[in-house]
């Protein structure tokens, strides 16, 4: 590398950070960032990981995450700094890979013996084969067996059963079994079939743990870092930099202009409008004067404000909120996974089929060592090898083909819950629209109104100039000489051009319950310039479309009556406004008191328990980070389908499940009885595990096209 | 039966060889970005040591 490295000297400990920035789409990005980031000064490199769409920088420690994060910008690529434990690359899916390399190599070598041995090598040649296979196999089993006798050690601690019960049991029955026989020159040894076991179910173990860490990744969990302290006005007039922990009631802060609030407080001095979207979902900011209530993670957006702190830390409403959430996740942890649902019926049924032909034997005199044989060979050949891969591998191509069409599903649990879904419950704003205004009225401007308009606009940090701005802007108007610029929240923007005073601002007139804002040059009336909240692309469609499949949707939003019934009375679906977060979290567990699996889609942090409380839920990519955290799914992009394509996606692979577990249940239902009646070698049952188990893999591989 | 005896031993380290080869690559990442390795190579390192402009044999 011969890039310049600024101010970095070759003895300074550098750090490295981790950031996550979805916005990379090709090698050209690659490429910019891997040397952009160089040449800045205090950066000594950056390594780009595409699948995970982070950037690893490693940089002097003195370089601060605003400057980093500016460099990014700099580039034109929006980043986010992760916390390192949240960054850590896929360590389970890590540790299982290497348990299935060994496996596979295992599995292979003791394949090639047991060929041999299956081809007629006899006498001190099969002992010798045996021996090899026990020697492979032992340490095989004791490595890439702990994943599977770790869980089913667990699940007998906790007093109930999992597939992994009978798994353990089966293969370490096997492989005693299998060393007596080695070790008295016997026939028959089942070290492949343990082994080839382990390895099929290591394999949809791997793919289980590859798809969560997909979604983490690409969710990209993380938090950006809000409000992480205030100004503290202190008596004497000075002001010093508090953290948000250890702010108290009774002091007085000091909020600038786009400042997030630490803390819960009332207005003592100022006046200004608060965005208050993330709390409320209200899109429209308020303006808020002396005395009033202003929360925790509101944006203040318009003059610098003094609040006297009334609650802070815990018990703020965010925090409200937070716990709410974290209260409503607890009664999905209680859903238990289709595997292991029918694992309750399974493990008990194998038991007893391999207990039932161990005495059927001995009563038939058969001597307890072919008994035992013939009960180890049941449990084998019903080992739930293709049940352990029916669901990972028609899941986790599922996920790969909603990927592809712009849904990420956190794991697989969520796609069995979105399958069940049969009610939709959708947040308005942001959700069901796209949660930015934009003007309709722009074309009835003249330039130069239209020049002075973004003038004025630019100046302010208010939704709806900011509307206004990137409207005009990417139209092409060229703002006018606008002079002695000043804002007064609530009221609006003044100006001089040309000598006459123009304003932007609250109309005078009735606009009829929509956003507007007014144009007024010198004495000309006033200009209304209209704003709507559009609907998301495809949205009516999209709601016809569950209509079709079985759900009814809802809407249930924290903004205003009259905008809500707008919406609902255009999507033709009921609705209801007004309610903060408790209050929806109530409608859905009052939904699923009624017998419904709630689908919830929502993007605000008003919307966090609600997510958490639905039987499964979806956000947009543009909500709320902690929305997203809680979301089962998100999608990606403007249109609103990918809830129907997820919908009908779920459905398609629940289908693929069941029949993957009705060919388990078939192959079983014939090869039972087979070893039942003692005639299981060892070869066949190598042949009937991978040939079931290719089966169920073909069989998921038909959902490839799912999401289109 | 006395090939045999050299034959396996030999498999087997070949085979071993082929797994600590994958254990080491897993342990240095390089199976953590499997779609960036497809696209880097569309990168021209223009300037780079490679091209003729920077030899750097003298």
């Amino acid at each position: 590398m011969n890039r310049p490295t600024g101010l970095l000297s070759a003895e300074t400990a550098l750090v490295t950070s981790r950031f996550a920035v979805p916005g990379m789409r090709c090698a050209g990005c690659i490429a910019k960032l891997e040397t952009g980031l160089p040449a800045m000064a205090g950066v000594a490199a950056a390594r780009v990981n595409f699948t995970a769409r982070q950037v690893l920088v490693s940089h002097d420690p003195a370089l601060a995450m605003p400057d980093l994060v500016q460099a990014f910008a700099g580039l034109g690529f929006e980043a986010n700094p992760i916390q390192d434990a949240l960054g850590a690359p896929d360590s389970e899916a890590r540790g299982l890979v290497k348990a299935l390399a060994v496996a596979g190599f295992a599995a292979m070598n003791i394949m090639l013996l047991s060929v041999s041995v299956w081809s007629g090598a006899g006498g001190v040649t099969r002992d010798l084969f045996h021996l090899l296979s026990a020697l492979i196999a032992l340490p095989t089993i004791a490595y890439a067996g702990q994943p599977f006798y770790r869980s089913a050690w667990r699940a007998l601690q906790a007093g109930h059963s999992n597939m992994d019960v009978p798994i353990s049991i089966g293969v370490s029955l096997a492989t005693a079994l299998s060393l007596y026989e080695s070790a008295t020159h016997g026939a028959h040894a089942y070290f492949d079939s343990a082994v080839m076991l382990l390895f099929f179910l290591l394999a949809g173990r791997w793919l289980d743990a590859v798809m969560r860490d997909r979604a983490r990744d690409g969710v990209s969990a993380l938090l950006k870092h809000m409000a992480p302290g205030a100004l503290v006005l202190a008596d004497d007039g000075g002001s010093h930099w508090h953290r948000a922990d250890a702010l108290q009631p009774g002091m007085t802060l000091l909020v600038a202009s786009g400042e997030r609030l630490a803390a819960d407080g009332l207005i003592l001095d100022g006046r200004s409008h608060f965005d208050q979207s993330l709390i409320t979902g209200e899109a429209m900011p308020v303006a808020i004067g002396p005395g009033g209530r202003v929360l925790a993670g509101t944006l203040n957006c318009g003059d610098a404000v003094q609040v006297t702190v009334t609650a802070a830390g815990a018990d703020t409403s965010i925090a409200d909120i937070a716990r709410l959430m974290r209260d409503a996740a607890q009664g999905r942890s209680r859903y238990v996974r289709i595997a292991d649902r029918a694992a309750r019926f399974y493990a008990p049924a194998v038991h007893a089929l391999a207990l039932l032909s161990f005495i059927g034997w001995m009563l038939a005199g058969a001597g307890w060592h072919q008994s035992l044989l013939i009960a180890v060979a049941v449990l084998i050949i019903t080992c739930p090898c293709a049940l352990g891969l029916a669901v990972p591998a028609a899941q986790i191509v599922a996920s790969g083909a909603l990927m592809r069409a712009g849904v990420l599903v956190k794991d697989g649990s969520a796609l069995e819950r979105l399958a069940e879904a049969d009610a939709c419950v959708f947040d308005k704003t942001g959700t069901l629209t796209l949660g930015h205004p934009e003007p309709i009225d722009l074309p009835r401007l003249d330039p130069d109104a239209a020049g002075v308009a973004l003038a004025l606009a630019r100046c302010s940090r208010h939704p709806l100039s900011e509307a206004l701005r990137t409207a005009l802007a990417a139209a092409g108007i060229r703002p006018r000489q606008v002079t002695l610029i000043s804002e007064t929240p609530g009221e609006g923007l003044r100006g001089q051009w040309r000598g006459q005073v123009v304003r932007l601002g609250r109309p005078t007139i009735e606009t009829g319950g929509m956003m507007a804002t007014a144009l007024v040059i010198g004495n000309a009336p006033e200009q209304i310039i209209r704003f709507i909240d559009p609907l998301r692309p495809h949205a009516a469609q999209t709601i016809s479309e569950l209509q079709h499949l079985g759900l009814g949707s809802r809407i249930l939003s924290g903004d205003a009556a009259a905008t809500v019934a707008m919406v609902a009375a255009e999507l033709g679906i009921p609705g209801e406004a007004g309610l903060d977060p408790a209050t929806k979290l109530a409608r859905i567990n009052a939904l699923t008191g009624a017998g419904a699996r709630v689908l919830m889609v929502g993007d605000g942090l008003n919307d966090g328990p609600a997510l958490a409380a639905g039987h499964v839920s979806m956000a947009p990519a543009s909500a709320a980070d902690a929305s997203q955290m809680a979301a089962d799914a998100v999608f990606l992009g403007s249109s609103l389908a990918p809830v129907a394509i997820a919908i009908r996606a779920a459905r398609a692979t629940q289908a693929v499940v069941r029949q993957n577990f009705a060919l388990a249940i078939g192959y079983n239902i014939v090869a039972v009885p087979l070893a039942m009646a003692g005639l299981v070698t060892p070869l066949i049952a190598a042949l009937a595990m991978s040939g079931s188990s290719i089966i169920v893999v073909a069989n998921a591989l038909r959902l490839k096209g799912a999401a289109r | 039966m006395n090939g045999i005896l050299v034959l396996i031993p030999v498999a087997l380290g070949l085979g071993l060889l082929g797994l600590f080869a994958f254990f080491w690559a897993v342990g240095r990442g390089q199976f953590d970005d499997l779609d960036g390795a497809a696209l880097r190579i569309f990168i021209d390192d223009a300037g780079d040591s490679r091209t003729p402009e920077a030899p750097d044999v003298d």
